[in-house]
């Protein structure tokens, strides 16, 4: 054996090198193949496809779409469905895991064993059956078109989905998003002078009940002085269907409860195990100054528990939103529904949608979790 | 998730495939058994029966294909496939033919790497409604909601179609024909389309068949053929002429009955031609010249499994119609066996 081969480090980087080399060899013999096998069987390929007229409906859009729109269109809409069902889903199972985790903890025995019963019955059934569920057992029940569950002649709910009316801002509602913004502000204002106060004088000042009337009551105010500029428009059943207002399809609501039904859960495990990261010293030390069991919970634990339960709740967000995939069982128009599925098979570009849609991915995670990184690392204690 | 899987390995199966693919004839024997792509439950066309045997129009043609390659019409292994996944289990060579009601469209015949070998059912795209909904006709749908099937040309169709007569609707698209059904039933959506063999079919299937009707318009025209890989022609021309044996058969009188008799004592030079006792029909493409007489004898003449499968005496109840040969008014025609 040559001398330099007995170095253990020069082994070391010998070793490194031959593996990047084979792993660079193989992914080239991967590509090579799959070009070869393609141009062989006439496969057409490249990116043209995306400015191809679709030719085909979607059932729910953000922006406005029709037959006439592009394979990139259809892109763009499945990727914003994504979005909007992660966000609602994102925002409803932060809720109910909140919820859920602290009762959990709870000293009531009926509602802790609500709690417990709740996370062991839906984190064991996997999340796919859960969405089925929802859609053929809970929603495919409810009443058809004409015999729908009517509520006061404004919402509607039948095996079409929820139809509820639809606000319309007429001239003039700039005021009340105003003065919305100054409630805000004013409430920021109150709660840094009644926390001064309270420092300096001990005494306390009821925050939340000021912000709540500040809250409803500016507004309030402020759509009467603008001549009540919004109306609502409601749903009318018109030929098949209901017609104007906002709907909610079926394939949506099956889809957005599964899936923060689930993954609350998991939440709710993460932040009951947070809670019991907290020192018990703490909570005692809060009794001892006198606070009431919910101000314990909002002042001390809570802050506390969430700072440890963050990086498991970001991995369930992640999984949330990479679960919302599974539409394409219920026809949910997402991302892999009617992109990777739909304009898949009407263009049989297999190859380069699912790179655009796994990259799509990659770049939605990839950027959830840059931000609750960030967050992470903003709420972590700072030690000094 | 499976569905994703499923697409992933296929294509890894694309990249992995290995650069000199011998013929998929040589293929097809060595393994000893024909891999063909079916629905994954289509009355008449392509179902499993409770015994778990494939039936069906399209089961048929890959029974027959096996007749004429291996000698034994049974040496099928049936691949179920839906919509979206059909194209991609082709070109990957996970079946060697697609034999599922599939509509040949230039798009599809010219970019997916596919050839179309000879259209086994004319079709065209008709809805199916509740009766209770009072529509007469296709053109009343305005608003109506459309279920359908992912990935067919079904969908696009539909696009058209409305848009062509002003109209609007809604489509709720599902993987499969089961999920479509489905949602029908439920009420989730007022009007279900596909082919109209599709739509009859699915209408023996519901629980009340009754209950529903199928409107007069029939709004666009679908020649279901099977389909083998693009660049392996040998492979299609055994596909292609075993479509056109089939026709030929039901034109010259062959059954699966009377075939031997024929074979024996036919005079008629063109069926001696095609069940071998003279000339050398199928020795250009590997086979021995025996080959189409195994399909007739097996598996019987085009007229008899249409009878057999989505005939006036099935639970489909379907004329021949455009289905019919040339010589009977229809356009159903094979080139000479010569």
């Amino acid at each position: 054996m040559p001398s330099f081969l007995r170095d253990e480090k020069v082994r070391g980087i010998l070793y490194q090198i031959i593996t990047i080399v084979l792993f660079v060899g193989f992914l080239f013999y991967i590509a090579q193949n799959t070009a070869h096998n393609i141009e062989q069987r006439g496969i057409k390929t490249g990116f043209d496809f995306l400015n191809a007229t679709a030719g085909f409906d979607i059932t729910e859009s953000p922006i406005p779409f029709t037959p006439k729109s592009t394979h990139w269109d259809v892109f763009k809409v499945g990727l914003l469905n994504t979005l909007i069902v992660s966000f609602w889903g994102i925002v409803l199972s932060s809720l109910i895991g909140l919820l859920i985790g602290v009762w959990r903890l709870s000293p009531n025995w009926l509602i802790s064993r609500i709690a417990a019963g709740y996370i062991e019955t839906f984190r064991n059934i996997p999340v796919l059956l859960q969405i089925l569920f929802w859609y053929n057992v809970v929603l495919a029940t409810l009443p058809a078109t004409r015999h729908s569950i009517n509520l006061f002649d404004t919402v509607f709910i039948n095996n079409r989905g929820f139809f509820m009316p639809e606000f319309v801002f007429g001239p003039g509602s700039w005021l009340i998003g105003a003065a919305l913004f100054f409630a805000v502000v004013a409430i920021y204002f109150v709660n840094r002078w009644a926390k001064k106060r309270q420092e300096d004088t001990g005494e306390q000042f009821p925050v939340f009940l000021t912000g709540v009337i500040l809250l409803i009551l500016l507004p309030l105010l402020a759509y009467f002085l603008a001549g009540r500029p919004i109306t609502a428009v409601y749903p009318e059943l018109h030929g098949f269907n209901f017609k104007g207002g906002k709907t909610y399809t079926p394939e949506f609501l099956a889809l957005l409860f599964a899936l923060s039904i689930y993954t609350a859960t998991f939440i709710g495990e993460a932040i009951r195990s947070g809670i019991e990261a907290v020192p018990k010293g703490q909570k005692e030390a809060a009794t001892s100054l006198g606070l009431s069991p919910l101000q314990q919970l909002r002042l001390v634990v809570l802050p506390q528990a969430v700072r440890i339960a963050i990086p498991s709740i970001i991995n369930q967000y992640l999984n949330l939103i990479k679960n919302s995939s599974l539409a394409a069982a219920i026809g949910y128009p997402e991302l892999v529904t009617i992109f990777a599925g739909t304009s898949l098979n009407q263009t049989g570009q297999a190859l380069e949608i699912l790179l655009i849609t796994m990259l799509t991915y990659l770049l939605i995670s990839l950027i959830v979790s840059l931000i609750l990184n960030w967050f992470n690392a903003k709420m972590k204690i700072k030690e000094r | 998730m499976m569905k994703k899987l499923l697409k992933l390995s296929a294509i890894a199966t694309l990249a992995t495939a290995t650069l000199a693919t011998a013929g998929t004839l040589d293929d097809v024997k060595k393994a000893g058994v024909l891999k063909c792509g079916v629905n994954t439950g289509l009355p008449g066309f392509s179902e499993a029966d409770s015994k778990g045997q494939w039936r069906g129009l399209d089961v048929d043609y890959c029974r027959a294909l096996a007749a004429v390659v291996l000698g034994d019409a049974s040496k099928v292994k049936y691949v179920p496939l839906n919509a979206k996944e059909r194209f991609t289990a082709l070109q990957s060579g996970e079946i060697d033919v697609l034999s599922r009601n599939t509509t040949d469209t230039e798009t599809r015949d010219t970019s997916l790497g596919i050839n179309f070998t000879g259209v086994m059912y004319y079709d065209g795209q008709g809805f199916m409604v509740p009766k209770a909904l009072g529509v007469k006709s296709a053109k009343e749908l305005d608003g109506a909601t459309v279920c359908i099937q992912a990935g067919t040309t079904t969908e696009l169709n539909l696009a058209d179609y409305f848009r062509a007569n002003g109209m609007k609707f809604k489509a709720i698209t599902f993987d499969t024909n089961d999920q479509v059904t489905k949602a029908f039933v439920s009420g989730r959506c007022d009007v279900l389309t596909t082919d109209a063999s599709g739509l009859y079919a699915t209408r023996t299937k519901l629980a009340n068949p009754d209950k529903y009707v199928v409107l007069p318009e029939i709004i666009s025209k679908e020649p279901l053929a099977p389909a083998v890989r693009h660049g392996d022609d040998q492979w299609f021309d055994i596909a292609k002429w075993t479509r056109n044996a089939l026709l030929t058969a039901e034109e010259k009188g062959l059954t699966m009955a009377n075939v031997d008799d024929a074979k024996a004592k036919s005079t008629d030079p063109e069926t001696r031609r095609l069940l071998g006792v003279e000339g050398d029909m199928c020795k250009n493409v590997g086979l021995d010249k025996e080959c189409f007489y195994r399909a007739i004898k097996q598996v019987g003449n085009y007229g008899e499994i249409f009878e057999r499968n989505v005939g006036v005496n099935t639970p489909l109840k379907i004329e021949r119609g455009l289905n019919a040969l040339w010589t009977k008014g229809g356009l159903q025609y094979s080139p000479p066996f010569r």
